[in-house]
């Protein structure tokens, strides 16, 4: 061990009792499972983490981008001449200097990096002022004069579909529908009619944000040779780079985007973002170092964040819970880009099949284009709001058949290795191990429903992607490349393309490698997310880089070691399948005592075969879903969660308290126990923000003709997180069922535990008070008024009554594997769009 | 980053000093004590000063005097909440008052924020309380540079809230504090520091320096503090209810009811209190004297959660606090 | 659009500043806060930022040993000049003795309750100036301690046990991590 990596680095041996079962035999594992520090422990604890903000440059100089006033507006003029005249002011920049657009998706490049001719959203940037400090910057930004001709606001999806003119993008489905989605797998009609019970409820899921730590920043520096290098605090410094040579219209070889350490991402720093591509254009205008670090306020606009969805959902069941039939419709409130919205829309309907057994499911989904900051990816991505919808119909329906909605779910659980009705690919799937781990953790058997009112416990249940089974664009390449340099004094540099947005992706890579190697972790070089250095990486997002950088980091380390043991087999005389690779030698596993050092074993390699490198890389097994949307929700193993929550409600106000969370959590493998807790830990209390008070909530106010929408609280005091006050005792259970795609098995663990959160709290309300609370976030409010109504012989529930009716374009047909389906649509024999919505 | 605007920085050694520079110093010029209310505002652009008066090293305006009991105790308006909510002798005398004092924002802003700062706290709105590029988005508001209350368009006055911690208690329980000014120190009770003014929120003159806090006689009463808020800690107050109950053996002598956070000064339950004075105590009593509190507990949409839940809750809120001073 | 009269290029000032045990004379703004003067005069951005308005714990450093928010106290107040002596100040970078990190930083690496780092120094220095003030906090003393420093990634768990592995540690115990706590009940 390094000298650094004392404390419980230094505890081996004690990872192994009892955590490899399976059917992966055990290994005699070294680096993996145990809970290591992450390699850059100590740059973090010191303070010397290297943050965009934290950057600086001879010659640098601030920007500030001016952001819209107004919701929706045309730009009349834009007059500078104020500002230009400014002392310490060195360059104006405006959208007409950079016309083409960009966008994380190829299929919505919506984005222009300054407002041309509209704004769209109070926030969206119209100018960027680059001077000497900051404050001459905001203050030259003031001094920018804009004319503005005010548009109609298009504030909800009721608004989008009652106002199709004007339309805030000339693209998109019709009016200010950005997208339509309609996929049948089975023939739901023939479930519900097969069905013991039939329900329908609508939920609502109102919109938060991700509120990293660290608010955005970048640094733009555009040398004397015509390239441009930008280190930013990006999640995708890949489709950045993208976006970057499309509207700078450079040569892709010209730009290097380097990713700094995120100060926190969660979603929220995956898209492209104006700033980045303005301080890269205005450094290539002015000629000099351009930073630009956004205040929180910018942070809220830049947004990305989990999109408001309404939901309907028809479910039947037999008696004993099996699902026959699941009608799911999701309206999404997008706000003013498209940024991820497509597969977001998708996403909302495409992890429903893989927690239990679905015969028969239909999918509807709209997103509406809003005068909002657009939303997009944040941790669960589109999974999050229909799990909260369809595990809190569960245990309605569990409550209706008199089922422990515990043992109901346990019953009808997706097989491994199975194809679900749309097609995903099951792996591994430890969900029944999760159940009843917080089931016995948290007594739910003696206490559910037998607490004094007031008390409560609530159980959900969830999946999660461990990277998405394609890449954001259309391509053949690998998903994930990692290359590995061995130099002579026997240090191993890995090159990958990953970034660490706290989640321990650096490490992760020095565990794979070290661990094939056998070598110490902390001993290594990491070099990531550096597109002129690594090879691409397509990003932190989707829950992608344990599984895919694992996997091609794990290819290259085994072809390194192959190098290597034939030149170790050569110089020991030994026969190279003897050779073992451990504690930083390699030697004869027969004769211990014939052995060299891994540098001596380097120098042999080199001295054999030249300079030493490889490289590794990982592609996901081609998706079984064929059909047109397909291409969002296959991924190479699915994660599970189930979570108990305990809660304590004070039936006069509402107001309650969360003394206890048990959660269980399928990783398929730990490639770091300790990181594991902690994305663990993480997103229980993420998830319990977004179930308790985490709100994207607009001010919508008129006055005299005037309409002002806008964010409400874009401020850390006002967008209400958690506090060290507010955490409740969390019971942390790992299961580890071993995935054949992941690394030694492993599958995610940063995104999934959120998802049953939600849900989780809103049944424990249930069990605590007998109100259903329909909304999320379950606020002490919401509960009050269910109580209220309850108390007045009304609904004893909070939550929406319906969701607009939409002309829904003929669904795409694809019959389920169970009835020979290929992955394929059918041509649809359906007469015409169906009109759902409204009341009956 | 944001950052402050320009300023004239003055640090004067004494209270008088600070009073003479203030009245020197023209229109635009502010005490700063603990700076977490005034600088946040200052970079938000909705408070600003050409002079900037620092009192950080006015010593004689630190520090805890006098004896509880005796009626002598006084409390430096630089004092921070932080020493409060330590010291020993306010903990054993005026315990509520330490309940509200450690209620207030975190435990980081009460180590700088002061006892004098908190009860002359701005008052607060979701619509003032932005930044200047928010506020551009709306016109600005009456409190700061715009034509209208956006809580109100049509009225004429500004319904920014009340919204510290200390003051419903401090006005409860009766205490009192010193101003000072070129003409020399006046003793106000901390009930009538405020007025029912979004803006013009105080009755202390700007040339007027906040300089001690002192509390009455500990002893023969009890008084609570109740606060409704979203998180365990920092948020302001959405509610705030502070309760004094002087008791003469089965029946209620006296009592004040505040409630804070619900209009731009404290609200008197009046009616709560004329309920209840002079009565034997009751739960019965005491419930129904609390519902009388609905009414004058005016909410409005400008802070965090809901209208009609906060009115719904002063009732329940001022039940629990004078349940709290009746042992009930 | 704004009616105050702003100075875009103030006079800068010369001032002492004691930060962790060193004296530097600094030219600084007079309207820069604390945490200005150190990530952009002196170099030490370690202390970071989340909202600059005493909203967000992120910037902590200790004044005279007491948390406080470097954003909402003016470079000026803990200035040394004509009229008194600099306020010692602690940031993230004094905490280690040398090469040694302090029991907090190895409780922190060793947990992972630094995952992105970002308000890690903050809560360092937090619990740092509690644990001076009290060797052997229980848990609830912790989380009120901590509640006006805001964390999204560790959910605070692990934060809690390392401040009570490190106040183990500072007390000479020989403490090492729970097993549940690495690797789940």
């Amino acid at each position: 061990m390094a000298a650094e990596s004392n404390g419980a680095a230094n505890q081996p041996g004690t990872a192994d009792q009892g955590y490899y079962r399976h059917d992966t035999p055990q290994q005699d594992l070294r680096v993996i499972g145990k809970p290591l520090r992450k390699v850059d422990a100590r740059t973090k604890v010191t303070g010397r983490t290297g943050y965009a903000d934290n950057l600086s440059l001879p010659r640098m100089v601030y920007m500030k981008l001016l952001r819209s006033t107004q919701a929706h507006a045309r730009i009349r003029s834009i007059d500078t001449s104020a500002a230009a005249a400014m002392p310490g002011v060195v360059g104006i920049l405006l959208g007409s200097e950079l016309p083409n657009q960009f966008g994380i998706l190829p299929v919505s490049n919506d984005e222009h990096t300054l407002a041309i001719d509209r704004v769209r959203f109070v926030g969206d940037p119209v100018a960027a002022v680059a001077a000497l400090d900051e404050e001459t910057a905001w203050a030259a930004c003031r001094a920018i004069v804009v004319d503005y001709e005010p548009l109609p606001v298009i504030g909800s999806p009721a608004e989008a579909l009652a106002t199709p003119e004007p339309r805030i993008h000339d693209y998109g489905d019709e009016g200010n529908v950005h997208k339509y989605v309609n996929l049948q797998f089975g023939d739901v009609e023939r479930g519900f009619a097969e069905s013991d019970l039939v329900r329908q409820d609508v939920f609502f899921f109102e919109g938060n944000t991700h509120l990293p730590m660290e608010q955005h920043a970048c640094l733009a520096d555009y040398d004397k040779d015509h390239k441009v290098t930008i280190h930013s605090s990006t999640q995708t410094p890949h489709y950045l780079h993208k976006a970057l040579t499309k509207v700078l219209a450079m040569p892709a070889s010209n730009i290097r985007v380097i990713a700094c350490p995120n100060g926190g991402g969660f979603g929220g720093k995956s898209d492209p973002f104006n700033h980045e591509v303005a301080a890269c254009a205005m450094s290539r205008k002015i000629g000099r170092p351009v930073k630009c670090s956004l205040t929180r306020e910018e942070v809220f606009h830049c947004h990305r964040g989990r999109h408001p969805v309404l939901m309907k959902a028809k479910i039947g069941v037999r008696k004993d819970g099996e699902i026959q039939a699941l009608d799911f419709e999701s309206h999404l409130d997008g706000g003013a880009f498209g940024s991820y919205g497509v597969a977001s829309t998708f996403y909302t309907g495409a992890l429903q099949t893989v927690t239990y057994q679905l015969k028969n499911y239909h999918f509807r989904g709209a997103r509406y284009f809003t005068n909002k900051a657009p939303c997009g990816p944040k941790r669960g991505h589109g999974t999050v709001q229909p799990r909260f919808a369809l595990e809190c119909l569960l245990d309605k329906v569990a409550c209706d058949l008199d089922l422990d909605p515990a043992e109901m779910r346990l019953r009808h659980l997706a097989k491994r290795g199975e194809l679900t009705a749309n097609f995903m690919r099951i792996g591994s799937m430890g969900l029944g191990e999760c159940i009843e781990k917080v089931v016995a953790g948290s007594g739910w058997k003696e206490r559910r429903g037998k607490l004094p009112f007031g008390r409560g416990l609530g159980l959900a249940c969830s999946s999660y992607l461990s990277g998405a089974g394609l890449p954001i664009y259309w391509n053949a390449m690998p998903h994930s490349g990692v290359q590995l340099q061995l130099d002579r004094s026997g240090l191993v540099t890995v090159f990958c393309g990953s970034t660490d947005i706290g989640q321990g992706s650096m490490s992760v890579l020095a565990y794979v490698v070290a661990e094939v190697l056998g070598l110490d972790p902390m001993k290594l070089r990491i070099v990531t997310a550096d597109t002129d250095l690594t090879p691409v990486d397509l990003g932190s997002y989707s829950s992608r880089v344990t599984l895919m950088t694992g996997n091609a980091a794990m290819q290259a380390a085994e072809r390194a070691k192959e190098i290597v043991a034939a030149a170790v087999a050569e110089k020991l005389e030994v026969p190279k399948s003897n050779l073992v690779f451990a504690d930083e030698h390699v030697f004869d596993a027969a004769d211990p005592s014939r052995r060299m050092s891994f540098a001596e074993a380097v120098i042999a390699a080199e001295a054999k075969f030249g300079t030493v490198g490889t490289v590794g890389s990982y592609k996901p097994p081609r998706s079984a879903a064929r059909f047109k949307g397909g291409g969002v929700g296959p991924s190479p193993s699915y994660s599970y969660t189930a979570a108990v929550v305990e809660i304590e409600v004070d039936p006069e106000t509402g107001q309650y308290t969360i003394p206890k969370i048990w959660v269980a959590h399928d990783v398929g493998r730990s490639i770091n126990a300790a990181l594991v807790m902690g994305q663990i830990e993480g997103s229980v209390y993420m998830g319990l923000g977004e179930a308790t008070m985490e709100e994207s909530a607009y001010r919508d106010r008129s006055h005299k003709g005037k309409r002002v929408f806008l964010h409400n609280q874009p401020s850390m005091l006002d967008y209400k997180s958690p506090l060290a006050v507010d955490m409740p005792e969390v019971v942390t259970y790992i299961v580890e069922d071993h995935d054949p795609n992941g690394p030694w098995g492993a599958k995610e663990a940063g995104q999934g535990p959120l998802l049953p959160i939600m849900p989780a709290v809103a049944n424990a309300v249930f069990d605590a008070v007998g109100v259903r609370i329909d909304t999320n976030p379950i606020t002490p409010e919401r509960i009050f008024a269910a109580l209220q109504s309850k108390a007045k012989g009304g609904e004893a529930r909070f939550g929406p009554s319906d969701v607009p009716a939409v002309a829904w374009p003929e669904p795409r047909v694809v019959p389920p594997p169970w009835e020979g389906g290929d992955g394929k649509e059918v041509a649809s024999d359906a007469p015409a769009p169906t009109r759902s919505g409204g009341k009956g | 980053m944001l950052r402050l605007p320009t300023f004239r920085y003055h640090r004067p050694r004494t209270a008088a000093e600070a009073v003479r520079i203030l009245a020197e110093s023209g229109p635009k010029a502010r005490f700063v004590a603990g700076g977490t209310d005034l600088y946040p505002n200052m970079k938000r652009r909705h408070q600003s000063a050409e002079h900037l008066i620092s009192l950080a090293r006015v010593e004689e305006l630190r520090g805890i005097d006098g004896d509880g009991p005796a009626g002598t105790c006084t409390i430096g308006a630089m004092t921070t909440l932080r020493e409060i909510e330590r010291d020993p002798r306010i903990g054993a005398w005026y315990p509520a008052f330490v309940q509200a004092v450690a209620s207030v924002s975190s435990p980081l802003l009460r180590n700088m924020g002061t006892i004098g700062g908190n009860l002359l706290l701005d008052t607060r709105c979701n619509y003032y309380n932005q930044t200047e590029e928010w506020r551009a988005s709306i016109d600005f508001c009456m409190k700061e540079r715009g034509p209208i209350c956006w809580v109100a368009p049509g009225s004429p006055r500004c319904y920014a809230v009340q919204s510290s911690d200390t003051v419903p208690l401090l006005c409860a329980i009766g205490a009192e504090v010193t101003l000072l000014s070129p003409g020399g120190e006046r003793r106000v009770a901390v009930d009538d520091l405020y007025r029912d003014d979004g803006i013009a929120y105080l009755t202390k003159r700007p040339d007027e320096l906040l300089t001690r806090v002192h509390l009455p006689a500990s002893g023969a009463w009890s008084a609570a503090y109740h606060k409704l808020r979203r998180r365990g800690s920092i948020d302001f107050p959405v509610l705030g209810v502070g309760a004094w109950v002087a008791r003469d053996g089965e029946r209620i002598a006296d009592v004040r009811v505040r409630i804070g956070g619900v209009g731009s000064m404290p609200i008197h339950a009046t009616e709560t209190e004329a309920m209840l004075r002079g009565q034997p105590v009751t739960e019965e009593l005491v419930r129904a004297a609390a519902e009388l509190s609905f009414k004058p507990a005016r909410t409005m949409d400008n802070t965090d959660s809901e209208v009609p839940y906060r009115k719904k809750m002063a009732p329940i809120f001022v039940r629990r606090a004078l349940s709290e001073c009746l042992g009930l | 659009m704004s009616p105050h009269s702003e100075s875009p290029t103030p006079a800068k000032q010369l001032g002492v500043f004691h930060v962790n045990g060193e004296t530097h004379e600094v030219a600084f703004a007079p309207h820069h806060t604390l945490l200005e003067v150190l990530r952009e005069d002196l170099g030490l951005t370690g202390t970071t930022h989340g909202c600059e308005l005493g909203e967000c714990g992120t910037c902590t450093v200790l004044v005279d040993g007491t948390p406080v928010l470097s954003c909402l106290t003016l470079a000026l107040e803990v200035a040394g000049g004509a009229d008194g002596d600099p306020r010692p100040i602690e940031t993230i970078e004094g905490l280690a003795d040398g090469p040694n990190l302090h029991p907090l930083q190895d409780a922190f690496a060793d947990l992972g309750a630094s995952q992105c780092g970002y308000c890690s120094s903050g809560f360092m220095l937090t619990a740092n100036a509690l644990l001076r003030d009290d060797p052997a906090p229980d848990r609830a003393k912790i989380r009120t301690a901590l509640a006006g420093n805001i964390c999204r990634c560790t959910g605070y768990v692990k934060i809690f046990e390392a401040v009570e592995l490190a106040a183990a540690r500072l007390r000479g115990e020989a403490r090492q991590p729970a097993r549940e706590t690495l690797y789940g009940s």
